[in-house]
């Protein structure tokens, strides 16, 4: 189950680097990371993607940066010290947005500085950029970037289409066809993604669809939740088992455990 | 005592932190299985929101009154990552009863995206500081409330057959937006109950 796709064992190449993020190893779809603003910013496809490239580039950036410095950080303090990194890179797009593009700034709001505890960016960068060189942690940040904003500009399309009868703020349903106002609320952001779950898992699955790149591995997730420092991916889609629950039991008993050593201590 | 009572339930009702405003999504869809994973987790962010707030109001306006204030995230994060370790250790020590129902779930809050929401949310809003404080605690006691309900639909859940390929995550999201549906209910009803 918890195979390790990009083994320690032969250092994969750029290009399935770049590759895995996009459809294998996507981070809203597939391993179902960052689901936050990919349900929040997702009313409209301008939105969608500024905030899919601001977090291509936080990507990126911090995933060089961590792995130029992977060998000077000490890994009892390594979680703090990458926070720091992409907190940094994270003020840098705000300054950036704030200046130059004003009205994505608006639009985003919020969602902007909470690109910090998007777990994809943080879990790419321990579980990936600790453990490579510059060039190919570029790779990965490149492909889960860009696989990230794909998601978001999926899920924005089909929000704005429907919810407001305009794609990129061009009016594309005829007059004629009442927008669905549901399909940019709240409401319509959890049922949109939870369609193009289910058509995810149904393009895997069909065998008409099986398509290679998709039936190489069957739970990317399971190895990532694995290895994630902050432990808040919920799994794979399709496995059950894989969710928090079992995590909370895990830490339940190493608490339990703790507890008791404590008290055969006091005594 | 008005506005006060105004922040609170529209943090709990009309702008649910995890219905409405999409922060916090992963405890929500991850730890909502059963009812008490749900309360604990629940309380444990409320517990640690109204904290961050009252240790991060202040430092926003040292930073203001320094000229820098796009230090927040960092800074921010940073005390909050560092007073959920605090947490636990005196919880730990002088609380055994409480860590031992709450311990758990305090690593999971350290990078969640609720509780630095709720600090920036607070700051944008220019909240004065108690106002900032009942901000942060019906956020946290919003974010219980969508847990609890949760964990209540996905018991229901767990016993029923949707199709094959909606198994799983996708009817959890569904569910959520159908629940996402039944909050949308709220707004206006706390601006016509305390005219605020």
């Amino acid at each position: 189950m918890a195979q390790n796709t990009h083994g320690t064992a032969t250092s994969p190449s750029l290009s399935s680097t770049f590759n895995k993020g996009l459809l294998e190893e996507n981070p809203a779809l597939r391993q179902m990371l960052g689901l936050c603003p990919t349900l929040a910013v997702t009313t409209a496809v301008t939105n969608g993607l500024g905030m899919g490239l601001a977090t291509t580039f936080v990507l990126v950036c911090s995933e060089v940066v961590v792995s130029l410095l992977r060998k000077y950080i000490p890994s009892s303090v390594r979680t703090p010290a990458f926070i720091t990194i992409i907190a940094s890179f994270v003020t840098l797009v705000m300054m950036l947005t704030k200046a130059y593009l004003p009205s994505l700034d608006e639009a985003l709001g919020i969602y902007l500085p909470l690109i910090v505890v998007n777990c994809v960016v943080l879990g790419r960068a321990e579980m990936f950029a600790s453990k490579n060189g510059p060039l190919l942690a570029a790779a990965d940040g490149a492909g889960m970037g860009i696989g990230f904003t794909c998601s978001l500009v999926m899920m924005s399309a089909i929000r704005e289409v429907l919810g407001n009868g305009t794609l990129l703020g061009v009016r594309v349903l005829p007059s004629f066809i009442e927008p669905m106002v549901i399909m940019v609320m709240p409401a319509g952001g959890f049922a949109v993604l939870g369609i193009l779950l289910a058509a995810s898992v149904w393009i895997e699955e069909h065998p008409r669809h099986r398509h290679k790149v998709l039936r190489k591995s069957s739970s990317p997730s399971a190895s990532l939740c694995a290895a994630c420092p902050i432990q808040c991916g919920v799994g794979d889609p399709t496995n059950d088992a894989c969710a928090k629950d079992e995590f909370v039991e895990m830490l339940e008993a190493a608490y339990a455990a703790a507890r008791k050593e404590a008290e055969e201590r006091d005594q | 005592m008005a506005q006060y009572a105004s922040i609170l339930f529209s943090m709990i009702l009309v702008n649910n932190f995890v219905l409405v405003k999409f922060l916090g999504i992963c405890p929500f869809l991850g730890v909502s299985k059963k009812f008490d994973s749900a309360v604990g987790m629940g309380a444990a962010v409320t517990l640690v929101m109204a904290l961050a707030i009252a240790v991060t109001w202040p430092i926003q306006q040292l930073l203001n009154a320094w000229g820098l204030g796009y230090l927040q995230t960092i800074s921010f994060i940073l005390v909050i990552a560092t007073l959920v370790q605090l947490l636990e250790m005196v919880l730990k020590r002088y609380v055994p009863s409480l860590h031992a129902s709450l311990g758990v779930y305090l690593p999971l809050i350290t990078t969640n995206c609720a509780v630095l929401g709720v600090a920036t949310l607070t700051v944008d809003e220019g909240y004065t500081y108690p106002e900032a404080i009942v901000a942060g605690l019906g956020a946290g006691l919003g974010f219980l409330l969508a847990m609890v309900l949760f964990s209540g639909v996905r018991r229901r859940l767990e016993e029923a057959e949707p199709p094959e390929v909606f198994r799983g995550m996708p009817i959890t999201l569904i569910s959520a937006a159908i629940t996402a549906m039944s909050f949308m209910g709220f707004s206006g009803v706390v601006d016509h109950l305390f005219g605020a």
